[in-house]
């Protein structure tokens, strides 16, 4: 029981983070974690000033989108 | 290497032998089943079958002997992990991420039209492309940009091959981005001609994606998934206010547009979506058109399965002889240039080569995303050619054939379809067009409608109500529309740094991104590109997908013919001489598609651009008319049109054959050499840097 409760809430942050990376969004808390880990003099962004950085970044050029 | 792989259990080789028993029968069943219709499913199984067996031996093969991936090296996310653009991350998530990047609207668009072939051809080089050529390139790509610290196709042209093929390959992908534009909001422009309920709900897209954008910057910042419901609701409303909207004249009448006034409208558009900012309406029209592509492709899925339906269209018909209404052209080489996306799509080359080789924890899943997220949108591909298959071929052909060739009302398109061979009444037609909630079929060449009539049916047979089918039709139609308009003004915005950088060239103020100047001037420069294409289709003789569809393909498979000889150039730089055949094979076979059909458009007598320009001037000489023209300045500019065409054929092959001499150049020096030449970043540790 206790199995399928983790593994369905693993499902479900699976969805939440592959839907967020198609928007083009990474793992907000891998990236705090990243920052505290390497470079702990930097100001830690909250998740809407992350997210503004990510969604002007998208769109900054190359890349772009299948047919 | 032969030792790095494992043994078969007997059990692996038991269930391997069944799969391959298996789909050898139901791609018998296939291909020699002649004269009674058979059931979908047969295909879809034959088609499982060939994914399974192509990702299990034939991608295990290209891994292990070819790229060598090696599963103790530090991939770039591990090395340079920045927690934004290089981080180590699982792999499934990166293969949702890869396939939604690759997943467009060209697997939906080029099986359909293909189609009237008959089901068989289409089938046959979607199987054999994606495991021979698409998956190959996808996954090769995605392989050497794993080993370069994930960079991008245009920096490893110019590593590997030289400066001038690298600048020659950017070109070559502005030109195939401008002709990508305009053929898929010609798409839209086709779906939406004078038809009032899917005009109206296309332009809902735009409030609604502003109310999101709103929402999403200051009232709930970053909450993507809640803002995305929000706007789904609103969309489906929208479809269904579309019904009050088509029935009451009045305001049927605000959105109702023929196909000038609808390319005008997508131009200023393009325009404006692409200098606004970003997290006004192109970000949040990203995430809706993101999802809703996911989950229609979910939804194509389901009702392929649950439906089953049987196959009308027959296996092959006459027009394999190319004298075919909706592309004009032998099987060889067209087909092969009008299924593009599906079998092997050059687009994904910069897709592999963009985030995903970043975000890939390990080189050893490589496979799995880069070959894998081929397969699957292959069989999206399959799946759209299941849903124009299962139409009445009639009905296929009336939506899709020249008004020029069939007429233009339910009677005369009845009578000239019948007369093929597909026997259809004008109440078949007319009936059709009622139930989908439209005033005509006819003409809607592009996929996009055909594909949303043949899921509307398969829906509807699953769930039946009265007027549903309306419904789902219009929701099909508003899907494709909403991500063929998204990459449009996403492409626009790509189109204008590309413009840019190519200009900053020549003269480096133009390469700031940030002047208001540089972004309009090379934003205009880009909607004028795209936009005059997408204006000559809304005006051709043929309906304009017959005219441009080819320009696509063949630009399509231009680019992944440049990143399959890239692929053979390093396999060759690499001293693996052996395995030079995986990637040169289908390079090679595409280099001469591209360059056969870019000959065929240009010289051959009956569907060349020249013999169609040629056809107008005489009749001007001679001071007549040719519908659709109207006056002798729309038979010039129907010249001119097609002279247009004529020279960015030439400038294709061109680009081509000078591609195809430096990477020959290359691979001569490089077979004389006696040590590997490749521009790999060195070996690390994977153990060593892994915290």
């Amino acid at each position: 029981m206790e199995a399928n409760a983790s593994g369905s809430r693993s499902l479900w942050q699976w969805a939440v983070q592959t839907a967020r990376l198609c928007c083009g969004v990474p793992d907000y808390d891998v990236y705090v974690r990243h920052l505290r880990e390497h470079h702990p003099e930097r100001p830690v962004p909250s998740y809407g000033e992350f997210f503004r950085e990510r969604q002007e970044a998208r769109y900054r050029g190359t890349g772009g989108r299948c047919c | 290497m032969q030792s790095a792989i494992p043994k078969p259990s007997p059990a692996g080789k038991i269930l391997w032998a069944a799969i391959a028993i298996v789909g050898a029968w139901c791609l018998g069943v296939v291909a020699l089943r002649r004269g009674e219709p058979i059931n979908a499913i047969w295909l879809v199984t034959a088609s499982i079958a060939v994914f399974l067996i192509g990702y299990r031996f034939y991608s295990r093969m290209i891994a292990t002997r070819v790229l060598q991936l090696d599963p103790s090296r530090a991939t770039p996310s591990v090395l340079r992990n920045d927690g934004l653009d290089y981080v180590p991350t699982d792999r499934w998530v990166v293969f949702g991420h890869h396939f939604a990047a690759i997943a467009g609207a060209g697997p939906l668009v080029g099986p359909v039209l293909a189609a009237q072939m008959g089901y068989l051809p289409g089938t046959l080089w979607i199987l054999v492309g994606v495991v021979f050529a698409g998956a190959v390139q996808d996954f090769m790509i995605l392989g050497l940009s794993l080993r370069r610290d994930g960079r991008s196709l245009g920096h490893m042209l110019r590593e590997e091959l030289g400066e001038v093929p690298g600048v020659i390959a950017m070109v070559g992908v502005l030109v195939l981005m401008m002709i990508v534009l305009a053929v898929l909001a010609l798409v839209v422009v086709k779906a939406l001609t004078h038809s009032p309920w899917g005009t109206f709900t296309v332009a809902a897209t735009i409030p609604i994606a502003l109310l999101m954008g709103v929402y999403l910057r200051f009232v709930r910042p970053g909450r993507i998934l809640e803002v995305s419901i929000i706007g789904l609701i609103l969309l489906l409303a929208s479809i269904w206010y579309g019904k009050t909207v088509n029935d009451t004249p009045a305001l049927a009448a605000l959105f109702d547009f023929d196909a000038k006034a609808l390319a005008w409208l997508l131009i200023g558009y393009g325009f404006f979506a692409s200098v606004l900012p970003v997290w006004l309406l192109l970000a949040p029209r990203d995430y809706l058109s993101t999802f809703l592509k996911i989950g229609t492709i979910a939804l194509l899925a389901l009702a392929i399965f649950l439906a089953a339906p049987t196959l009308q269209m027959p296996a092959v018909t006459k027009f394999i002889d190319g004298t075919g209404p909706v592309f004009a052209g032998n099987l060889f080489p067209f087909l092969f240039i009008t299924i593009a996306c599906g079998a092997v799509s050059g687009w994904h080359s910069i897709i592999a080569s963009g985030t995903t080789p970043k975000l890939l924890a390990n080189e050893g899943e490589a496979r799995l995303v880069g070959y894998g997220g081929m397969l699957m949108e292959a069989f999206v591909a399959i799946m759209a050619l299941i849903a124009a298959a299962s139409l009445h071929p009639g009905v296929y052909f009336a939506m899709n054939s020249p008004g020029a060739l069939v007429g233009t009302t339910a009677e005369q398109a009845a009578q000239t379809i019948s007369s093929w061979g597909f026997l259809v009444t004008p109440a078949e037609l007319t009936d059709t067009a009622r139930n989908i909630g439209e005033s005509t079929i006819l003409g809607r060449a592009g996929g996009a409608p055909t594909l949303a009539v043949g899921m509307a049916q398969l829906l509807h047979g699953i769930m039946p109500g009265e007027g549903m089918m309306a419904l789902w039709y219009h929701y099909a139609i508003l899907f494709e529309a909403l991500f063929i308009l998204t990459t449009v003004d996403a492409g626009t915005r790509v189109g204008r740094f590309m413009i840019q950088e190519l200009a900053g060239m020549a003269w480096a103020p133009l390469k700031q991104t940030e002047s208001w100047v540089g972004n309009i001037v090379a934003t205009v420069i880009c909607v004028g590109l795209w936009g005059y294409f997408l204006y000559q289709g809304a005006v051709d003789p043929l309906g304009g997908i017959n005219t441009l569809w080819p320009l696509f393909g063949i630009a399509n498979q231009m680019l992944a013919a440049i990143a399959l000889m890239l692929a053979t150039v390093v396999t060759v730089k690499l001293k693996r001489q052996r395995y030079v055949l995986v990637p040169a094979v289908p390079a090679a076979w595409l280099v001469i598609c591209t360059l056969t059909a870019g000959w065929q458009k240009i010289f051959d007598a009956k569907i060349s651009f020249t013999a169609a320009a040629q056809k107008y001037a005489d009749a001007m000489a001679s001071g007549k008319l040719l519908a659709p023209a109207k006056s002798m300045d729309e038979m010039q500019r129907i010249i001119t049109n097609n002279r247009v065409d004529m020279g960015l054929t030439a400038l294709f092959m061109l680009l081509v054959l000078t591609m195809l001499f430096f990477s020959l150049r290359s691979i001569v020096r490089a077979w004389r050499a006696t040590h590997p030449t490749a521009h790999e970043e060195p070996y690390v540790a994977l153990s060593s840097v892994a915290q």
